[in-house]
């Protein structure tokens, strides 16, 4: 740990206990998100701070019997910080950018608690925010179905789901149980029970193309909603890894999908190894970069895209002749 | 130097640095450095020399934290020398007064970030948020998740630069060197974009941060310029990626399939006889070889009807792909 967290912390520490007389010490803990043994640090530090001179009756006062005995902090003779530092650029903006990705994702009754705690802040945080300063936008549902869906989501209720199904390019239509929105590298999803697959399924905001509430409530299902703090690696890991050549036209592959072997030679040629979930997925890949991407392992694997495209340039010839 | 007596040293300079704002903060007037030196237990036994070189740093430490010490020498007594306060008006967080719901959306704006720094400062913004008397609680709003990556190593510095209106320089994908005022940052599709004034070209400029080369490095003080008044970052960033359809293509769908082309584009009539199950539409497009990749995606459940620049472009693009099964491989 830094002297200067250290520092910082205290700052905030020292009003909040004089804010809350017998506060217990896991409480505490929790709530700056350090542990029971950082928190005792900071205190015996605490206890060694006060007003100029340093004499007993100048010093923070911490009944530190208290603290080892119950487990709860009494802290006093701090006058002069009874109140926070004020909030840091860098602390208000991470805030705001907080909020603003929340507000992508939210209801219209969330939207509005946004809205007033935004206002709230920059007024508190005086001149450092900075709205235009930077932002963040979510590629999520368009108003009307961004509002059912959190409403299902909030009230507990069963969707009537019409999806675009990407790697298939089609549209579907589908009961789910909404359990969660989320949003993960710039795309807001809906995580739900899908009754056609009978499984928990990820949902993209920006393709659902309707959807309605129904009454029914939403059943409960034992399944584990996805750890979001390792983004998609920790969902791919154990898909195949398929290995593709991309032409220097389709190198922008190896910068927008997570890639787990790069390789570059003179030519401007890339080797990437991606991992693949859906084999519908990876057709339309290969199908997209037009030849720019060549399967090099496991062997077959663009046989399906190489057979689509074939049987378009056959449907091709039939419409409009050789 | 062994942990312990790091640590013991970490404690030192904590205690040293915390004990000189109380001492600023509640002297009132501005002291010297010779009565700082005198007040602050942890400036003692140092020599001239090193107490000069702590002070300073210890000053610098508190300003970075965003304590505002302010110079002066006002007082008759000291009046050859500088000296140091720290107003509470100052210092102190503005009241501030969040409803439930506003606690609540605050609580989980609070882990959104998913990159070390960004989340240390969110943490920071609640522990004084917490001390001001706000509770944020995140648990009501369970089913929501936002989340925020920036994974790309040029985000902190840039970051830093746009707070504190420090020029930047980086090398771009191109290879040139470049040097930005950088205005804003935005993110988009998880994509992170600083936008500034580029100064070898005198225009605004976007700059994709996957794309910069390495590590930006400061080239100016604080506050080295001002930003535009009235910016508005996120149609500043469209206008930087021109994206109107210029063009239109006459396109047969197949019923049901390529969702995202039908929603873009109008029906229209057939023009030439199609295989049953066909819908035709006309979709504008702004580059012909962007609109050819996407169609080539659907294969045959797309037929291109016109333009013939576009259907022979598609056509090309289903050959290459032909070309690729595995039962090619050895051949030409």
């Amino acid at each position: 740990m830094t002297s200067q967290a250290q520092v910082r912390r205290l700052l905030s520490l020292v009003p909040y206990l004089r804010d809350h007389d017998g506060a217990r010490m896991a409480d505490v803990a929790q709530a700056f998100g350090i542990s029971e043994a950082t928190l005792r640090d900071d205190l015996n530090v605490l206890w060694m701070c006060g007003m100029p001179g340093l004499t007993p009756g100048d010093l923070i006062d911490i009944d530190m019997d208290a603290v080892d005995g119950e487990g709860v902090i009494h802290l006093s003779n701090a006058d002069y910080l009874t109140r926070p530092l004020r909030l840091s650029a860098e602390e208000a903006m991470a805030l705001v950018l907080g909020l603003q990705t929340l507000h992508e994702i939210a209801g219209p009754g969330e939207q509005d608690a946004v809205e007033r705690a935004l206002k709230k802040l920059e007024e508190a945080a005086g001149g450092v925010v900075v709205p235009d300063q930077a932002s963040v936008s979510v590629t999520a549902a368009r108003g009307e179905i961004q509002a059912r869906v959190s409403d299902g989501l909030a009230r507990g209720k069963r969707l009537d789901l019409t999806y675009d199904v990407a790697s298939r390019a089609e549209t579907t239509r589908r009961m789910v149980d909404p359990l969660r929105l989320f949003v993960l590298e710039g795309y807001g999803y809906l995580e739900a029970w899908c009754y056609s697959a009978s499984a928990l399924r990820t949902f993209r905001l920006d393709r659902i193309a309707a959807v309605d509430v129904t009454d029914i409530e939403v059943a409960p299902h034992d399944v584990e909603l996805k750890d979001l703090s390792t983004g998609w690696f920790e969902t791919l890991k154990d898909a195949p890894l398929v290995v593709l050549d991309l032409a220097p036209e389709a190198a922008w592959v190896a910068e927008y999908y997570p890639t787990e072997t790069v390789n570059r030679d003179e030519f401007g040629h890339h080797t990437v190894g991606l991992r693949v979930t859906d084999p519908a997925w990876l057709r339309g890949l290969l199908l997209r970069l037009a030849g720019g991407a060549r399967v090099v392992s496991p062997v077959g694997a663009g046989d399906s895209a190489a057979e689509a495209a074939r049987e378009a340039l056959d449907q091709y010839d039939a419409v409009f002749g050789r | 130097m062994t942990t312990k007596a790091a640590d013991r040293m970490t404690t030192r300079k904590t205690e040293r640095i915390l004990n000189l704002t109380i001492c600023l903060l509640v002297s009132g007037r501005y002291l010297p450095k010779s009565r700082i030196r005198e007040a602050v237990e942890g400036y003692h036994d140092l020599s001239d020399a090193a107490f000069e070189r702590t002070f300073e740093r210890d000053k610098d430490e508190l300003r970075s934290l965003g304590v505002p010490i302010e110079v002066g020498s006002f007082d008759p007594l000291f009046d050859d020398e500088p000296g140091y306060r720290i107003l509470p008006s100052e210092f102190e967080l503005p009241p501030i007064d969040l409803d439930a719901e506003e606690a609540a959306v605050v609580g989980v704006a609070a882990r959104v970030w998913q990159h070390a720094s960004m989340a240390e400062s969110t943490t920071s913004a609640i522990a004084k948020l917490r001390a001001g008397g706000v509770e944020p609680d995140a648990s009501q709003l369970g089913t929501l998740e936002p989340s925020v990556q920036a994974t790309e190593p040029a985000f902190e510095p840039l970051w830093h630069a746009v707070l504190h209106r420090i020029r930047v320089s980086f090398t771009y994908r191109d290879g040139a060197r470049r040097t930005l005022e950088p205005w804003g940052m935005t993110s988009a599709r998880g994509r992170w974009y600083v936008i500034g004034r580029d100064i070898g070209r005198d225009a605004p400029r976007m700059f994709k941060l996957s794309r910069i080369q390495d590590r930006p490095k400061n080239a100016s003080r604080p506050g080295a310029f001002t930003v535009p008044e009235n910016l508005d970052l996120r149609s500043l960033a469209r206008s930087l990626t021109p994206r109107e359809p210029t063009a239109s293509a006459m396109l047969a769908i197949r019923a049901g399939k390529a969702p995202a082309l039908r929603r873009r584009g109008t029906p229209a009539p057939a023009t030439v006889a199609l295989p049953g199950g066909f819908e035709v539409y006309s979709v504008g497009y702004n580059e012909l070889r962007f609109l050819a990749g996407e169609v080539v995606r659907y294969a045959a459940d797309v037929i291109v009807l016109e333009p013939v620049e576009l259907r022979s472009e598609v056509r090309r693009g289903l050959e290459r792909v032909a070309s690729t099964g595995s039962n090619q491989a050895g051949a030409a």
